[in-house]
């Protein structure tokens, strides 16, 4: 009568923590809410902001509901080309979304590979790699992306730019920050290593793959959860740089940075919403990350990780 | 009357879901020029009983009781001003590991003066005067060039040297070792003992010395406390104990030293571990672990029994000596 | 001490010789060169004829070796829009660029150290609580956001603060400085907040998460049982303890905040390098690109650099120098 893996992880202290941090409850429920939101945006958002059809520029520039010229049709009125900016946002919360979580993914892939192995094998191939991970970690991604995309928005010219630009941002994020989860997975590899199960499972024969992909790896899960957090954050703030500046997603098919990119002229002039709602969601959206990876760094304290 | 007199001390730790007792009713004195032992495995208390006569515990733990009365003034109501003054300059203290225990990034002679500084108005060439004096004092060779170094340029057992040589500058009473050999070499753990009794001996300072390492404390001290627990399970003179002791679990300690198995036989181990502050047991705290256990041990906390300039508290200790009630044994002080 | 140096020195070069390979390759397929020398009318084989004349036939390595070349005399091409040197137009807005970064170095390590420390020794006190809650939420908000922000409450709604633009500028031994008028001052204010907004909250963290794990540590109990005062014991023992790390963390961020300054450039409009690269970008003015992305690359070499140098120098357990006598 074995206990399942949920009522094991109900009794952990993980769960404990969790359950009595309010703040990281609330987090949690606001983000849900969010992604939630935003994957469902197709169904639930009032308008279909890329359908050319639906838009009309004489309704551009509405305020939202709560001010004086408010529009019922449009809760948070619309942005400079008539679009409704509630379904843009839903839409481009989305987008930003998708691009994080598969950056990290791609991150995670090349970086947890990368330093299992470095770890693992050690010697001159540890060194090397790591030498490499430190001086590309010593460059900014933004500023690496930046140059990146610049030169292929440049090759590629606009329109298939364009079209290639979620791809684009997945690979650029994704393989500039693969050092972070390298060094993380190596030092907990580094310290799995000296445990007495590694050498068992060693003399029994198996190979070294097999040894740091089912033995080890599973053991170094807690400090990844806790960057990963933190990695999907700091990603939607650098797609959302990029777009702002005009290097990343399109205005016609905008994520959060581009809608606040295309909302900053009309500031000066008192037409704050376009620029200043999707910026809240933003900012809301990286606030709750940051939270639970606190939190989350807090509850399972791996000092190998204190960035 | 004696240098420092612990009374009843009882120490807590404040935990969210209430607080944990870490040492209770701690009695104990130590006179002047008195060499005192204190062992037991690790998680007993040793360390905090040490941390509490300096006031030195950290958060969440705190004194929650009793009295610590160093030459008759009571060091756990003094002022944080008044207790800085003690620190360092009545009673010293030195720690476990001297790579940790000496700042890094600053010169031996910095970490050195600033102690006599601390404490006396003097010149830094009467500090630094003092400071080689002390170094001398501990065997250190070429004191003076040793002032400009920094810990990491030296071994293991010269920084532990100018750890005691520290805690000496401004001639103490009273000297408290926590594991001062534990992270040492075999080889240097016997010099430093070797230095300690010196030091002691020629200067007249008191010690108490904390390890777990009962052959330190048969070569060092006069007398000896055993912890468990929190608590003092038995206390006495250092060769009474090892020779001969009372309570199941000095008992155990001595049996497990490495000089009292048969070759070839089995290491003779305690079973079981020490409780954690949150699981002690009811009663006799030792007694899942004892091969002597009554029902009463598990329901009645045992109180000591005195016996001539020892006690041990321990149920079937009292059981052993019967109807005849307690004896004064007349223990004699080692040749 | 100098075979740390040369080390250094060394490293440096090779970086820098990476950056310009990097931005060679970037220059020989973007954009075409001909495009703007002459115009569309002209047949083929007088483009041939032309790119065989400008060497640009030639190949990558024979290129490139007259790239570098030039690139050491300080010629790196001309830009496109200016017609002007492009050594020369970036350099024209250095001053700007440097002293924003200046201005929101100050403000990071004036706030930074104090806060950090104060929050480390007094953790429950209400103004660390405060602080470390502005902290998490000023790491939520990019940076970029922060300006239009500011932008939107100083200068917009208060009217208070300007919106964009240096100002008034006084020109020092050739170095135009906003620093000397009040004009000039009154708007570095708002983007140099801007632009430490994101890595003050970090230094913060950083300083309170060093210096707590700090003043647990042993020598810092065998400080208060010397009976050190709690100032010495705090800002010598501990304070030396901690800064040491965070100045190798400082010498990461100050990539980070090279990048950030396009991100404030644009939003105030400040005529910085980082406005200039990106105006670039959309225009496709290659060598003006590559020009900023060798001399960002030389500043921020020399800064690592300089960083690397000065840690040694603090850190006595880096061997810099000959070690002294040895242990027993």
């Amino acid at each position: 009568m074995t206990t399942t893996t949920w009522e094991r992880f109900k009794d952990s202290s993980f769960y404990w923590g969790f359950r009595r941090d309010k703040v990281a409850v609330a987090s949690l429920a606001v983000l849900c809410v969010f992604v939630a939101a935003s994957f469902l945006a197709p169904l639930i958002a009032p308008y279909n902001p890329y359908d050319p059809t639906q838009i009309d520029l004489m309704n551009s520039e509405i305020p939202p509901v709560w001010i004086a010229e408010g529009d019922e049709r449009f809760l948070l009125g619309t942005d400079g080309q008539g679009r409704d900016l509630l379904s843009t946002i839903l839409y481009g919360t989305r987008i930003s979304l998708t691009i994080g979580i598969c950056a990290v993914i791609l991150q995670a892939i090349l970086g947890v590979s990368i330093g299992l192995v470095a770890g693992y094998r050690g010697g001159r191939l540890d060194n090397f790699l790591m030498r490499v991970a430190d001086i590309q970690l010593s460059f900014s991604t933004l500023m690496v992306a930046i140059i990146v995309l610049a030169v292929f928005q440049g090759l590629f010219g606009a329109e298939l730019y364009e079209r290639l630009a979620i791809l684009m941002l997945i690979l650029v994020i994704g393989i500039a920050e693969w050092p972070q989860y390298a060094r993380t997975v190596r030092a907990s590899v580094l310290a799995e290593k000296k445990k007495e199960y590694v050498d068992a499972v060693r003399v029994i024969g198996l190979g070294p793959m097999r040894i740091m992909f089912r033995h080890i790896l599973p053991n170094t899960l807690s400090p990844l959860l806790v960057i990963s957090t933190l990695q999907i954050a700091n990603a939607i703030v650098t797609e959302a740089a990029l777009s702002f500046l005009g290097l990343g997603m399109p205005i016609t098919k905008p994520s959060l940075g581009s809608l606040i990119n295309s909302g900053f002229e009309f500031i000066l002039s008192g037409v704050w919403w376009i620029t200043i709602i999707p910026g809240v969601v933003l900012i809301i959206l990286v606030l709750v990350m940051n939270l639970l990876g606190d939190f989350m760094r807090d509850v399972l304290n791996p000092k190998l990780y204190k960035e | 009357m004696p240098l420092l007199e612990v009374k009843n001390l009882e120490v807590k730790f404040a935990m969210r879901r209430g607080d944990l007792t870490a040492l209770r009713d701690v009695s104990f004195s130590i006179d002047k020029g008195e060499r005192l032992g204190i062992v037991g495995e690790s998680g007993a208390g040793k360390s905090v009983v040490a941390y509490s006569i300096l006031n030195l515990i950290s958060k969440p733990g705190y004194i929650s009781g009793g009295q610590i009365l160093f030459q008759g003034k009571d060091l756990s109501k003094l002022s944080p001003e008044e207790m800085r003054a003690i620190r360092g300059d009545g009673i010293s203290m030195i720690f476990q590991d001297p790579m940790m225990t000496l700042n890094p990034v600053l010169t031996i002679g910095t970490q050195m003066v600033e102690a006599l500084h601390a404490h006396r108005e003097i010149s830094d060439q009467r500090a630094r005067a003092i400071a080689i004096e002390k170094l001398v004092q501990v065997h250190i060779p070429s004191a003076a060039t040793r002032f400009a170094q920094y810990p990491h340029e030296l071994s293991g057992g010269m920084r532990q040297r100018i750890v005691i040589a520290t805690a000496l500058l401004t001639d103490p009473l009273l000297i408290i070792a926590d594991e001062p050999t534990t992270a040492l070499d075999v080889t240097i753990q016997a010099e430093i003992i070797e230095l300690l009794l010196e030091l002691c001996e020629s200067s007249d300072v008191g010690l108490i010395l904390i390890t777990h390492d009962l052959s330190v404390v048969g070569q060092v001290t006069q007398r000896v406390l055993v912890m468990y627990a929190g608590r003092i399970v038995e206390e006495g003179l250092t060769h009474g104990i090892i020779r001969n002791p009372r309570h199941p679990y000095t008992q155990g300690l001595i049996g497990a030293l490495p000089q009292q198995t048969v070759p070839g036989g089995r290491l003779n181990q305690i079973r079981g571990v020490m409780p954690s502050l949150a699981n002690t047991p009811s009663g006799c705290a030792f007694h899942p672990r004892c091969p002597h256990v009554t029902d009463i041990c598990e329901s009645v906390m045992p109180e000591y029994s005195i016996f001539d300039r020892s006690r041990v508290a321990c149920h079937w200790v009292k059981d052993q000596l019967g109807d005849v009630g307690e004896q004064k044994i007349n223990e004699t002080p080692a040749p | 001490m100098f075979a740390f140096l040369v080390k250094r020195v060394i490293q440096a070069i090779i970086v820098m010789l990476v950056i310009s390979v990097i931005a060679f390759s970037i220059q020989d397929n973007l954009g075409d060169p001909l495009r703007e020398l002459v115009g569309q009318s002209v047949s083929e084989a007088e483009r041939q004829k032309l790119r065989n004349k400008l060497g640009l036939n030639d190949p990558f390595l024979v290129q490139y070796w007259r790239f570098l070349k030039k690139a050491l005399h300080g010629d790196l091409g001309t830009s496109y829009f200016f017609k002007r040197p492009a050594v020369e137009v970036i350099l024209n807005k250095l001053p700007a660029t440097l002293e924003l970064v200046f201005g929101a170095t100050i403000i990071i390590v004036v706030f930074s150290v104090p806060t950090g420390v104060f929050t480390a020794i007094y953790p429950k006190h209400w103004l660390s609580r405060f602080a470390m809650a502005v902290s998490i939420v000023g790491i939520s908000i990019p940076v970029f956001l922060t300006a239009i922000m500011l932008i939107y409450v100083f200068a917009v709604q208060l009217g208070w603060l300007p919106s964009f633009g240096r100002g008034d500028t006084v020109s020092v031994y050739g170095w135009s400085t906003g620093f000397l008028t009040k004009d000039g001052l009154v708007h570095l204010i708002l983007p140099c907040i801007a632009l430490s907004s994101i890595i003050l909250p970090l230094f913060i963290r950083l300083i309170r998460a060093e210096m707590l794990e700090v003043l647990e540590s042993e020598y810092v109990k065998f400080a208060w049982a010397k009976g050190l005062s709690r100032r010495r014991i705090w800002f010598l023992h501990a304070l030396k303890n901690t800064l040491l790390p965070v100045i190798t963390v400082g010498g990461v961020q100050i990539g980070t905040l090279i990048a950030y300054t396009i991100l404030t450039e644009t939003v105030f409009q400040w005529p910085g390098m980082g406005f200039l690269f990106l105006e670039a970008v959309n225009r496709v003015d290659t060598p003006l690109i590559i020009a900023y992305l060798i001399v960002v690359g030389l500043i921020f070499v020399i800064t690592n650099t300089v960083v690397d140098l000065i840690y040694g120098l603090v850190n006595p357990t880096v061997k810099l120098a000959r070690p002294h006598g040895g242990g027993e």
